[in-house]
């Protein structure tokens, strides 16, 4: 579904990405963790194309096309959908309204009818539950005034809603309790279906207790140095980054 | 040599000539120049549109002693005198402490009442007319460059006619411990006299002083004080100006306080004002280099029939700066309260935070404010932001008081005291942010600490 | 900026049309003799002619504002022309008589008015250049009391109504365009709705400017008998040209004991091109008189016009009454606007909000400038005050001039004020959600209107969302 092959990226002419190469199949979950600063967040952005990231070289191919070529609107036209590490706040315009369009502009793209708001009300009421979030947010402006654990709950809402191919959770778990953690994860297995696929990026293991990924790749200095399976997370929760630094040739420390 | 001044300056010309020295002529002729263009101001002005200066313009003030002895230092059996000002005329506004001082009396400074001995080195507090005969070459450098007296008719007065004030100089690094002290204080024989104080503070590259400027009075002289502050803060200084005008219930004060910041410096403000009978105080600062912050703040308290105007303006020019504003006033009797508060942000000055607060209360059937926030904003990615209030006491906390038995007249007295007391918390000065505070507290709850 | 706004493009304006009437238009000039030739074709009683002549000549002692934060060359009164009217336009019976072409220009300013066409539950006087072509629903207004015609017609069927209250909010004297306006007027719309009575419909003047070299000088009077309800709607086009014309109007509002009006104003005058050629100047005197426990709300939204000078104000009379102003002011390429509202509170408990919504864009420049006052005897005023800015691109300015003024101790006022901009994340995160840039951005700035939108009435506020919209477009960047 998903192949990235030598990609790099820079911002404001610093290189974060140093060539990366990733394949998602269908039917897959993906962790890929890190120490702070080894260019996940950087690596979730350049796939949603947030314009501040120059991609200076490499390919991204999503269902057989050409990835980096689309505008954001395009790209979350054709599925992919980024849960935000820090939602942004639209101030007088409410969740629903957002929602609907959002929810209609993705069906225009797919040669599908609007919804009127009545039977969007209906779709949404039943989303709801699965965030366990009530009716009455949808009345309060986008995120505007949420709490930490509001808005990253608001965020799995909206991928219910919007139903991607590829979801990229981009550190979903910070900021949030346990009982949050476990509703965001309940949301976003629920949502799992043989069809798409779900990149977790994140720093702490914590989060693929809930949400069990096939793979998980380390990434360092903007290059993934290791990839294994569900057990190599549990192995740097429990030795830390350090050797697996160390493995890659790369000082230790720098990115603590 | 006394004379008055009249508005059309030409008789001044000669006297402002006189008073020397030489290389400073073709700036007071400039300064002249300019007050003879713009003249006084008046409410036409859009700047004195609530504050009429004509009681200033039309009170036949002269100059305030140019003769050097005028102050008539002298020993006394009890101790230092100048004028009729002794030590124990000092106590209520030099908080108790040895701090280095320098002490104006009617304008002109009293070295007897000082205390400039000991002074920490890489710090140079110097009178301005000694500055002006043996320093002249750090002086032209720095003088007028700060404080531009173009459209601004009090800063051409002062800069025409300037003789006496304080010439502060902090080295690159220097972190200078202790507070540096000016006194002005006017008593009987400053009647009718205007004087022109100047005061400019230098801090070089990451310096660090706090000057604390104390006007006030010994009787009720009826006289003016034109005082023109400039402040110079290089790149990661800091300078923190405390300024509590207490002048004689007759006085007249125009205070004009002008910085130009260069980049990560810092320059922090707060200015008390419960004296004179018109006060006008004009801050304006200049956010020159990225990264840099200001801060002012300030309490007005007003009753009789005073009028006490605060302006300021701040100029962000650069990016990356934040400035921070909150004016506080309790207005009673017939007091009258301006506030007049601009953030300007130039089109440059991109990612400017910029926060101004002012808030009122009256205390009184007669007492007004009239009060303007301004913001003037040329860039796009920016966060200003002001609010004005008036006539808001805490309803919920004056109930919970009475709730406990205490009168509504006393619990009112101490939201009042709460009010104001909330911004002197602002002060980092633990000496001079208790001892306003003891201030604040006796006169709106009758409470001597 | 992103590229994304920078990427947005100019819609062309799209009311810019000229509509070919033949029209009576007056030599340009302005003397007592044009004043009196205005009268006569009016055929005024003699004591509006004197109250025009006396206003006259107040004009000539006065001079020509400069105090607001906008600049424009000198205009040149002599040059203007200061009545034009379609020659068709005779006493008519009934609608059907209107000129078929004044017909078509209103249709095509989406404003119909032949009876078969016309908007349900709205009224419309229709005002082309200096007179009136034409009020709809006129006879079923008539039959709750509700008089609703133009000005003209006002002052031969309802003289004692019309003397009574004409100049008693704005006095000819009261500034200098008020004076041009009570001078030189035409027609303008009249309404008195009587004691009690709540009227049935919305009512609606709809402005259009189509000659050249013609200043607009129109004159609306609104009276709200005891405990009456009015919601009245105005809207404004013309067409485009590279010269400015001067649009000076003045509407005053009555609100008596208990009544309640509510005057809300979509301005889309032709705003000049990219490069500021052309455009309505519009400098208009909007002020109400409160009496005791009534209320008048101001709602407007400023997209047009080359420069806007304005401040719908209230003057609280009465005791417990309410004022409200609520405001979106939008400026793109060269447009300039000062506007904002001024609050005097009188009586006592009086209270009065003030909303204001400002974006600027392009190169223009958008001033606030609002002042509450409270009088020694306005006991327990209340004032509460929003001023929000928003910028969009770096070569434009946003001002705000709050002036408050407070005689007394017991009142309360709150005024805040905020400067943002368009992030460039807002934009980012609903393109990631499937949104283009135009929909992006038209919605956060929708949301930074909502609380002026929800004042207006239903039909308004889609128009007034589209027309913001429209007028952004091409701003940013």
């Amino acid at each position: 579904m998903l192949k990235i092959d030598n990609l790099t990226a820079s911002v404001g002419g610093t290189q974060i990405l140093n060539g990366i190469s990733l394949t998602v199949n269908a039917g897959e979950v993906h962790a890929i963790m890190g120490p702070n600063g080894s260019g996940k967040s950087t690596l979730a952005q350049v796939l949603a194309g947030h314009p501040a990231y120059e991609v200076t070289g490499g390919t991204v191919t999503f269902q057989g096309a050409d990835l980096l070529d689309m505008d954001p609107e395009v790209r979350a036209q054709h599925g992919v959908f980024l849960a935000f590490q820090y939602p942004i706040e639209i101030p007088g315009v409410t969740n629903a309204y957002f929602l609907r369009a959002a929810y209609n502009e993705i069906r225009k793209a797919k040669g599908l009818d609007e919804v009127d708001p009545m039977d969007f009300l209906d779709l949404m009421s039943d989303r709801l539950k699965l965030v366990e979030m009530d009716e009455a947010m949808l009345q309060r402006s986008v995120n505007a005034g949420f709490s930490g654990g509001e808005k990253k709950r608001n965020e799995i809402l909206q991928m219910a809603v919007l139903d991607p191919t590829l979801a990229i959770l981009d550190e979903t778990d910070s900021g949030l309790d346990i009982d949050a953690l476990r509703i965001v994860a309940h949301g976003v297995n629920a949502l799992k279906k043989p069809t798409n696929a779900t990149i977790v990026v994140t720093h702490y293991q914590r989060l693929l207790n809930h949400i069990v990924p096939d793979h998980v790749h380390v990434l360092a200095a903007g290059r993934i140095i290791k990839s294994g399976g569900k057990e190599l997370a549990l192995e740097l929760e429990a030795r830390g980054y350090d050797w697996v630094l160390e493995e890659a040739g790369l000082a230790t420390g720098a990115h603590a | 040599m006394s004379t008055t001044l009249a508005p059309d300056l030409a008789p001044q010309a000669d006297v402002a000539r006189q008073l020397g020295p030489d290389w400073l002529l073709p700036v007071r002729e400039a300064a002249l120049a300019e007050f003879s263009r713009i003249g006084w101001p008046t409410t036409r002005n859009e700047d004195w549109h609530y504050t009429n200066p004509s009681a200033i313009a039309e009170g036949k003030f002269v100059l305030a002693a140019p003769d050097e002895r005028a102050t008539g230092e002298r020993r006394t059996p009890t101790g230092t005198a100048a004028h009729g000002v002794t030590v124990a005329h000092l106590a209520p506004y030099t908080f108790g402490q040895d701090w280095p001082l320098m002490v104006f009396v009617n304008g002109r400074f009293a070295p007897m009442l000082s205390r400039l001995g000991a002074l920490q080195a890489g710090v140079r507090v110097t009178p301005l007319a000694e500055a002006m005969r043996e320093d002249r070459d750090f002086l032209e450098a720095r003088l007028g460059t700060v404080a531009r007296f173009d459209e601004h008719a009090f800063t051409a007065l002062n800069t025409a006619f300037m003789t006496e004030g304080a010439v502060i100089h902090v080295a690159k690094n220097v972190e200078v411990a202790e507070p540096l002290h000016l006194v002005f204080i006017a008593d009987e024989q400053a009647e009718g006299t205007i004087s022109h104080p100047r005061v400019i503070i230098a801090a070089e590259p990451n310096a660090k002083v706090t000057v604390i400027e104390s006007w006030g009075a010994v009787g009720t002289p009826r006289h003016v004080s034109n005082v023109v502050t400039e402040v110079d803060v290089a790149s990661g200084a800091t300078v923190t100006h405390l300024k509590m005008q207490r002048e004689s219930a007759a006085a007249f004060h125009v205070g004009t306080v002008q910085v130009n910041q260069a980049k990560d410096s810092h320059f922090v403000q707060f200015t008390f004002q419960s004296g004179a009978q018109l006060m006008r105080s004009n801050i304006y600062t200049h956010l020159n280099g990225p990264g840099c912050g200001s801060t002012l703040n300030g309490l007005v308290l007003a009753d009789g029939t005073q009028h006490l105007d605060t302006q300021t303006r701040i100029e962000h020019v650069a990016p990356r700066c934040y400035s921070r504003e909150l004016y506080k006033g309790v207005l009673d009797g017939e007091g009258h309260g301006v506030f007049n508060g601009k953030v300007y942000v130039h089109p440059e000055a991109q990612q400017t935070d910029g926060k101004q607060e002012n808030h009122t209360i009256l205390l009184s059937d007669r007492a007004q404010i009239d009060t303007k926030p301004q913001l003037e904003i040329f860039a796009d990615d920016v966060k200003c932001t002001h609010g004005a209030t008036v006539g808001r006491l805490d309803q919920a906390a004056e109930f919970y008081m009475k709730s406990r038995g205490i009168s509504a007249e006393h619990a009112r007295r101490l939201l009042v005291y709460a009010f104001a007391a909330d911004v002197l918390e602002t002060i980092e000065n633990e000496v001079v942010r208790t001892g306003l505070e003891a201030l604040v507290l006796e006169r709106f709850a009758g409470v001597v600490v | 900026m992103s590229t994304d706004i920078e990427a947005l493009v100019n819609r062309e304006y799209q009311y810019g049309f000229v509509s070919d009437i033949a029209a009576d238009t007056v030599a340009p000039g302005l003397s007592e003799d044009v004043v009196a030739l205005i009268s006569r074709k009016k055929d005024e009683p003699q004591w509006l002619l004197d109250w025009r002549l006396k206003a006259y000549r107040r004009w000539l002692t006065m001079k020509e504002p400069h105090w607001p934060n906008v600049t424009y060359p000198p205009i040149d009164y002599q040059g203007t022309s200061y009545y034009s009217a379609p020659k068709s336009v005779k006493p008519l019976q009934s609608l059907d008589e209107v000129d078929p072409e004044l017909l078509r220009t209103y249709e095509k300013l989406g404003i119909p008015l032949n009876e078969q066409k016309m908007l349900s539950g709205v009224a419309v006087d229709a005002i082309f250049d200096s007179v009136s072509v034409g009020t709809t629903m006129k006879t079923e207004l008539r039959k709750h009391g509700v008089i609703f015609c133009s000005f003209t017609e006002a002052v031969h069927e309802f003289p004692d109504l019309v003397q009574k209250y004409l100049g008693s909010v704005v006095p000819y004297s009261d500034n200098f365009f008020a004076a041009l306006n009570s001078a030189v007027f035409s027609d303008g719309s009249f309404c008195y709705v009587p004691k009690g009575v709540r009227c049935p419909m919305e009512l609606s003047t709809y402005f259009r400017i189509n000659a050249a070299e013609t200043g607009q000088f129109e004159r609306t009077l609104l009276v709200a008998d005891e405990g009456a309800y009015v919601s009245y709607l105005e809207g404004c086009t013309a067409p485009k040209r590279s010269t400015n014309q001067l649009h000076a109007a003045v509407v005053e509002l009555v609100a008596l004991d208990g009544a309640t009006i509510k005057y809300s104003t979509v301005q889309n005058w032709y705003a000049g091109d990219k490069d500021g050629v052309g455009g309505i100047y519009n400098f208009v005197t909007k002020r109400g008189k409160a009496m005791k426990g009534s209320k008048i709300s101001w709602t407007q939204v400023e997209t047009g016009s080359a420069i806007t000078w304005k401040y719908p104000s209230v003057i609280l009379q009465g005791d417990d009454s309410t004022g409200e102003f609520y405001s979106v002011a939008v400026v793109n390429n060269r447009q300039q606007a000062d506007t904002g509202t001024k609050m005097i509170h009188v009586g006592r408990n009086t209270k009065s909000t003030i909303v204001s919504k400002g974006i600027s864009a392009g190169r223009g420049q958008n001033s606030y400038r609002g002042k509450v006052h409270v009088l020694p005897k306005a006991e327990h005023a209340r004032n509460y005050t929003q001023c929000d800015s928003m910028l969009v691109g770096n070569a434009c300015g946003a001002h705000t001039f709050p002036y408050i003024e407070v005689e007394n101790k017991t009142a309360t006022l709150e005024h805040e004020a905020s400067t943002s901009k368009i992030g460039e994340d807002q934009i980012f995160y609903l393109k990631q959600r499937g949104l283009s840039a135009e929909q992006a951005v038209s919605m956060i700035v929708s949301g930074f209107c909502r609380e002026v939108f929800k004042e207006l009435p239903m039909e308004f506020a889609l128009e007034a969302q589209q027309l913001l919209g429209i007028t952004l477009e091409g701003s940013v960047g």
